[in-house]
């Protein structure tokens, strides 16, 4: 445990000594007030929910949180650092886990300065704040699984770029997995039931639902899950290092 | 036995990098790992160190193995990887107690030990200075203080002295004199002239087989152009690709 709030409380210095997370939390809420007001039309909208403001961010965070999770690994072994990182006792999870959650924390902190949206809708009218703080959970784990899909990927390469296209390339087939197109496609060819699996699959069905207000427990165990699975990858991939 | 070192073998792809190294060591003791670029120096140092597993073999230190029980071998051993990567932005003393904690000690402990160590490697001011502002030679001494942080019995130091001034090299090769005298160390270099002022004992490995052992004195005899002269006859003064 010791290991990783030390590794957690150094990669977090990381993001607030370098202008990543500055960068980061300033352009994220910069696009997402852009569509939120310009493309999703919340005045025109006339209602106070938050239902324009959380559409948009399963696509936002699919850029964006690649962003955040490329340099996790992919620094350390461009810099040698990983070797220094692997040849203290301390276990592979501690170091997986703490730079994980150190990102998240970035994540968070974004989707904290949002909360003026929040009041806002409130002076407007009434909203459903169950609603919004369903929209909110499920914001944060769906990050959570952006940020281990970066994660893995970053362990696989000592290229920030390289790890930050893998990363955004599988966050989109992921959450496209949802698309009422590539269901529409995949129905014809092989059948509905397999369109309909694909389609569970997806980071977008499992958001819409919390989006509702709806806390369905598949879907924080989907988030849940899909973060696990690619922190397990990148625990693999970095013990992978230690056979050369 | 301090390390005991059994038949390591170590290959990336068709590559033979390690073949069959073993040797012991024990406390006092200053080995100098010497050989050409590519001899296997540091892939040994490596697999010591627990950073990378062997195909065939076995190290212990301290009768543990470093492969059975990585972390447990690892508590005792202190690393100076290669380029020694730090991180820049974090001033010594910071960078000091986050290994430290990494390491698992706690609060008061890493404190202590990172006064100890800083202490040992002749920090002084430049603790709280941010580590991208020091010297080469400041920056080694970081490096050198965080492989000495959990008092280990062994240190591993892979090219020490690289690419420092004549003075910095000298005020290092103090230090690694001094702490030698109650712990061992492996150290590889390149230079002969740093064997022959620091080590008690030589090792010279060539296509990743041990060639030569014993004391730099003892190699050197019979060749005209001693330490030099030995390395040149064991090595076949030939330069590998990789």
């Amino acid at each position: 445990m010791r290991s990783f709030l030390a590794i957690y409380r150094r990669e977090l210095l990381s993001y607030v000594t370098t202008p990543t997370a500055y960068v980061f939390v300033a352009v994220f809420l910069f696009a997402i007030g852009l569509f939120t007001f310009q493309i999703g039309g919340f005045f025109e909208q006339r209602r106070a929910d938050l239902q324009g403001f959380f559409a948009f961010h399963p696509w936002l965070f699919m850029v964006f949180l690649p962003a955040v999770s490329m340099r996790l690994w992919a620094e350390e072994t461009r810099s040698g650092a990983i070797e220094l990182l692997m040849t203290l006792p301390s276990p592979t999870w501690a170091l997986v886990a703490g730079k994980f959650c150190a990102a998240w924390t970035v994540a968070a902190a974004a989707l904290l300065f949002t909360i003026p949206l929040w009041v806002t809708v409130n002076l407007l009218g009434a909203p459903d704040n169950a609603a919004i703080v369903t929209g909110y959970l499920a914001s944060f784990l769906m990050a959570g699984a952006y940020l281990a899909i970066g994660s893995a990927m970053s362990a696989l390469t000592d290229s920030q770029v390289v790890a930050f296209v893998l990363a955004v390339l599988i966050a989109f087939m992921l959450t496209a997995l949802g698309l009422p197109m590539v269901s529409d496609f995949v129905a014809p060819l092989l059948g509905g039931g397999v369109a309909d699996a694909v389609s569970r699959f997806s980071i977008l069905n499992h958001f819409e639902a919390a989006q509702r207000g709806i806390v369905e427990l598949r879907s924080v165990w989907y988030f849940l899950s899909l973060s696990a699975m690619f922190l397990g990858f990148t625990w693999l991939a970095v013990d992978a290092r230690r056979g050369g | 036995m301090l390390l005991e070192v059994d038949g390591l073998k170590k290959r990336f792809g068709k590559r033979v990098a390690v073949d069959g190294v073993s040797f012991s060591l024990d406390v006092g003791e200053i080995l100098g790992f010497l050989g050409p670029n590519g001899a296997g120096k540091t892939t040994t140092m490596r697999i010591l160190a627990g950073y990378l597993e062997p195909d065939e073999g076995a190290c212990k230190v301290f009768n543990i193995d470093v492969l059975e029980e990585r972390g447990r071998a690892q508590t005792r051993i202190g690393y100076l990887p290669e380029g020694n990567p730090l991180y820049g932005e974090m001033t010594p003393w910071a960078y000091l107690r986050f290994i430290a904690e990494t390491r698992g000690m706690r609060k008061d402990e890493a404190r202590t030990a990172v006064r100890r160590a800083a202490q040992d490697a002749r920090l002084g001011d430049a603790i709280e200075r941010p580590i991208e502002t020091l010297s080469k030679g400041y920056r080694r001494r970081v490096g050198l203080a965080a492989a000495l942080l959990p008092e280990p019995m062994l240190l591993i130091l892979d090219e020490p002295t690289d690419g420092l001034d004549p003075n910095q090299r000298e005020a290092v090769r103090d230090l690694i004199r001094r702490l030698g005298q109650e712990r061992a160390i492996i150290l590889s270099t390149h230079s002969l002239e740093e064997v022959a002022a620091v080590c008690t004992r030589a090792i010279v490995i060539n296509e990743g087989r041990i060639v030569a052992d014993g004391p730099p004195a003892k190699l050197a005899e019979g060749h005209a152009d001693g330490l030099e002269g030995a390395f040149k006859a064991l090595t076949g003064g030939q330069e590998r690709v990789a």
